[in-house]
């Protein structure tokens, strides 16, 4: 059971008609060429049929025409087609070479791994110590092509943000990279199209475009490491942390190191919890730690049994990691 | 027709004809006939039998995985619906697909084939009976064998395509997986031996004249069918074994931390996945090539471009595979290759659908329910093959690729080109296999029930995949635009359903009120139609003497050879024999010695089935104890039988012997 983001129909993932960028701009207008073509081969073909169904026929001879006759149906249909399906195979062809580059070179590469089910985002830079971990939220500055290298901690997902680009498998043993690029600045959904096991239908995310400037003060605060202060070092809030939550998540510069589960240096700066299952608030995030269970049934995610105190606590130590 | 001065048969059989009720039709009653009750029900080997348990099997299976997709739609018609749980949905796609895929749509077309082959081609059975016995036994046990574990909760729940490494021992823990790759491997041996029976059965048991420019397009379409299947069947098979071998003996062929390949999985079972696609199809294709004509009152336009595109198809099909797997990331160059020969297979496609609009328009069609099944198949043909070229586009299947449009796709090439005609076919031929007809009131229902349910359940799936559906999800979130097409996929599906009740319903109501039917009730021009309806035991009482491809439409069709002789023939009748013949001229060649009813296939199959049982459950004992068995009943199958030898009487040898 999820919480709805929203109950209004939005189809973020309508790629048939809608596209923010040339990685799949190319692609769309291919899909319309292609469909309309398909639409128009069908009514004719459909025509045909009827027509053979329904037209009127000469007397019975009593004798069955000779086999052979009607040979040129064949021929003439198989010819036209044929040449449609060669012009639409060297469109096609012409397309996936537009589409399998960027046409500049990326201005941004980011490490994305699949994991049950859930995305790890890895942001690098040639100064290692600025190098950041987040989760199931990519942010990108809009207008410049963005390489994707995809990879996978277990087993085969599949990175898809269609009104972005096609879809890449995320290959355990193999680095597969995808290149994307926004063209205005939003909010692009995407989806684990690669069936993944039991939370498969939960495995969201999404690519926040952003102009430079903006994408340049998201940089800069996810730099930031958490420094606690003594105030919330002893606090009630990050010892809960601390015993239940430590072992698979971690804050960056704390003793919180886990490493099987989001990051959650900078949580509260995210839009969405649970790989896009649930709307980032602070009741959201309660009824994630106690049913996660319910929410995701099989997900890494235990549901957590705590005091009520105890997770107030924790909640409000989380509401500080912004 | 035969010239004895160079025949190389050693006994040269006697001409003449056995009118039913003559001593010679009763004396080859006799021969032919199995033995009644369940002793006869364990150990027959007459094609009529096993081509009916063939189709009875497999419809029961479509039953099966049709209530497994109901239950899904239920699930999907609203978004975050929790009538099921995420395990439960996983395994219910997962038997859905193996059920239709392995264990109907193959299975369905060798019953046809098995029960109308022989007739087609008039012998009096298979090459190899008894191997046709075992590879139905197989296919049974092989079935149950998958579902035996659905109970229990712990079916295969990977997907039909089973990925790797999410079906390895690592994320998958539970027997399913191993039900799965165990039950594949002890299938793969029914495929094979039954491809094998029809392969010889085809080039060497057809009438004499009968040259293989006369066959009828189904026997092509099984035919190729059959040779891809040797080639591709061992390909999965062995996936599947390295698989078992990965979960349970800690091999690597597939295990990523000790250096395995995901990517060699995908490989493998798309090597063998795509050709399967065409092994579904073709045959089926062939029945609407054979059965739409009599309809239509005219031959098929266009025989040998139909008969060579079915060759071209599945040819190019082996040469398709990585269409499933344009996402994975292989070389733009790689994916070229792929996408330009996956819009290539469209052209045989094109020449039949072509020539089955030819036939149509130039025939003088009546609207029979057959006809009805076969003329709407064509539609559905259509629609699939083309949302069929749109996947093959490379960068567009980028977007397609594992979102409902693939799902719509592959039901409209599916179910529109096997199971529209499997149920045409079933119309068609039903009077042949009971000697009664089906009603035609509630045949016409239940075509436009089932055409209407199926557009209206399968063509909004397009929709849903444009609009971004993933496949393989339990549920979806309200938001994403899905609502109203899922709604009304659940509700075409339940319509659908109802179409398929009302044909089942037609079945059973005809198997017992049906009107009797005639030799040929629908004035059809092949030779199973010209023994009488069910055919008796032998088939035909003379091994018939062929002249044309359309050996009962002689007389209004002018073909330019002689007159086939059906009433007057070989006799054969010194045991179950049948004639063999030359593979492409069809010249009488060597009399064949058929074998009697025996037990030893169903044992080798029950034996040889509990060998995987054995496996599954690490009762290495038991499993080592069932080897032995298997070698018992293959000992007991191969046991030298005096009436088996290819003897020449001792006296005259060069003289046929004249049956007493």
């Amino acid at each position: 059971m999820s919480i709805a983001l929203s109950e209004k129909e939005i189809a973020p993932l309508n790629y048939f008609l809608h596209s923010y960028g040339p990685a799949s701009m190319p692609t769309l207008h291919l899909g319309w060429i292609f469909a309309s073509i398909v639409v128009v081969v069908f009514l004719i073909v459909a025509g045909l049929l009827a027509g053979a169904l329904l037209h009127k026929r000469p007397q019975n001879s009593g004798k069955i025409d000779d086999a052979d006759k009607g040979l040129q149906w064949v021929y003439i249909g198989t010819g036209i087609s044929t040449c449609i399906l060669l012009g639409m195979a060297i469109y096609a062809l012409i397309t996936l070479n537009t589409v399998a580059r960027p046409p500049q070179a990326p201005a941004l590469t980011l490490t994305v791994t699949g994991y049950d089910w859930w995305w790890k985002v890895e942001y690098e830079y040639n100064d290692p110590r600025l190098n950041f971990v987040t989760a199931n939220e990519i942010h990108i500055p809009v207008g410049v092509p963005v390489l994707v290298k995809l990879k996978s901690a277990d087993v085969i997902h599949a990175f898809w943000v269609p009104v972005l680009a096609g879809k890449t498998q995320m290959i355990p043993g193999l680095i597969n990279r995808q290149w994307l690029q926004a063209d205005a600045s939003g909010v692009y959904r995407g989806e684990c199209t690669q069936y993944c096991g039991l939370q498969h239908a939960h495995m969201a995310l999404e690519v926040v475009a952003q102009n430079p400037a903006e994408f340049q003060r998201w940089q800069t605060a996810q730099h930031r490491r958490v420094v606690l202060s003594p105030a919330n070092n002893t606090g009630a809030g990050w010892k809960v942390f601390m015993e239940h939550c430590s072992g698979c998540h971690s804050i960056r510069g704390t003793e919180a190191i886990g490493a099987h589960a989001p990051d959650l240096t900078h949580l509260k700066s995210r839009r969405l919890i649970a790989a896009g299952t649930l709307t980032n608030t602070p009741e959201h995030r309660e009824r994630w730690i106690t049913h996660a269970q319910e929410i995701k049934p099989g997900a890494r995610m235990p549901s957590m049994v705590l005091p009520p105190a105890e997770l107030t606590a924790l909640s409000a130590f989380l509401s500080t990691l912004d | 027709m035969t010239d004895s001065a160079d025949s190389p048969l050693i006994r040269v059989p006697e001409m003449g004809c056995a009118p039913l009720g003559s001593d010679a039709e009763i004396r080859l009653a006799g021969l032919w006939e199995t033995e009644p009750g369940w002793r006869g029900w364990l150990s027959t080997v007459d094609h009529k039998t096993i081509g009916l348990r063939y189709l009875a099997t497999a419809f029961i299976f479509l039953l099966l995985g049709g209530i497994e997709a109901l239950i899904m739609r239920l699930q999907l018609a609203q978004p975050d619906q929790t009538l099921l749980t995420p395990e439960q949905y996983n395994q219910l796609f997962t038997m859905h697909g193996v059920t239709m895929i392995f264990l109907y749509a193959l299975p369905v077309l060798s019953g046809f084939s098995n029960y109308l082959w022989p007739l087609m081609l008039g012998s009096r059975d298979m090459a190899f009976p008894r191997l046709n016995a075992l590879s139905y036994w197989l296919f049974l046990f092989a079935g149950l064998f998958l579902y035996a574990s659905f109970p229990l909760g712990q079916a295969p729940d990977g997907g039909w395509f089973n990925y790797v490494p999410l079906t390895g021992r690592l994320y998958d823990t539970g027997p399913n997986i191993d039900v799965y790759a165990l039950g594949m491997v002890l299938l793969g041996i029914s495929t094979t031996v039954g491809s094998i029976n029809f392969i010889v059965t085809l080039f060497r048991l057809r009438a004499p004249g009968m040259s293989i420019d006369r066959v009828p397009i189904l026997v092509w379409g099984t035919l190729t069918a059959s040779v891809a299947n040797v080639f591709a069947v061992p390909v999965v098979s062995l996936a599947f074994f390295m698989l078992w071998l990965d979960r349970q003996f800690g091999t690597h062929f597939f295990d990523v931390v000790n250096g395995g390949k995901p990517m060699l999985w995908q490989h493998l079972f798309w090597m063998f996945g795509h050709p399967w696609v065409y092994v579904v199809v073709l045959p089926a294709m062939g029945i609407v090539s054979d059965a739409l004509p009599t309809f239509c009152r005219r031959p098929l336009v266009g025989y040998a471009p139909v008969a060579l595109s079915t060759m071209a198809t599945m040819l190019l099909g082996f040469g398709v595979w990585v269409h499933h797997m344009f996402a994975t990331g292989l070389p733009t160059l790689a994916l070229s290759f792929f996408g330009a020969t996956s819009m290539v297979i469209s052209i045989p496609s094109a020449v039949a659908v072509f020539a089955w609009i030819a036939t149509i328009w130039l025939g003088r069609p009546v609207f029979n329910t057959p006809f009805l099944f076969f003329a709407g198949f064509v539609l559905l043909f259509v629609i699939g093959g083309l949302s069929g070229v749109m996947t093959a586009a490379v960068p567009l299947d980028f977007q397609l690729n594992e979102t409902y449009f693939i799902v719509a796709h592959l039901h409209y090439v599916l179910l529109g080109i096997n199971v529209f005609p499997v149920v045409g076919g079933i119309y068609y031929w039903f009077p042949k296999f009971f000697g009664r007809m089906m009603n035609e009131t509630l045949g016409k229902w239940s075509f436009w029930v089932m055409f209407i349910g199926f557009n209206a359940g399968f063509f909004p799936m397009h929709i849903a995949g444009l609009l971004g559906m993933p496949r393989r999800i339990y549920t979806y979130a309200p938001n994403m635009g899905w609502n109203t097409v899922n709604l009304i996929t659940s509700a075409g599906s339940f319509v659908f359903a109802l179409g398929l009740l009302l044909f089942l319903i037609n079945v059973l109501v005809s198997l017992r009120r049906g009107a009797p039917a005639t030799e040929n009730p629908w004035q059809a021009s092949t030779l199973e139609w010209a023994v009488p309806s069910p055919p008796p035991a032998y088939n035909f009482a003379v091994i018939p003497v062929v002249a044309s491809r359309h050996p009962l439409w002689e007389d209004w069709l002018d073909e330019g050879a002689g007159r086939s002789s059906l009433e007057t023939g070989y006799l054969l009748m010194e045991g179950r024999e049948t004639l063999g013949t030359t593979p492409l001229d069809a010249r009488p060649d060597v009399i064949l010695k058929m074998p009697e009813d025996s037990y030893a296939p169903f044992f080798l199959g029950l034996f040889s089935s509990l060998i995987f049982a054995g496996l599954l459950l690490h009762a290495w004992d038991f499993a080592g104890l069932m080897i032995m068995a298997s070698g018992l009943s293959l000992i007991a199958w191969l046991w030298p039988s005096k009436a088996l030898v290819q003897r020449v009487p001792a006296v005259k040898p060069d003289k046929g012997v004249a049956h007493v």
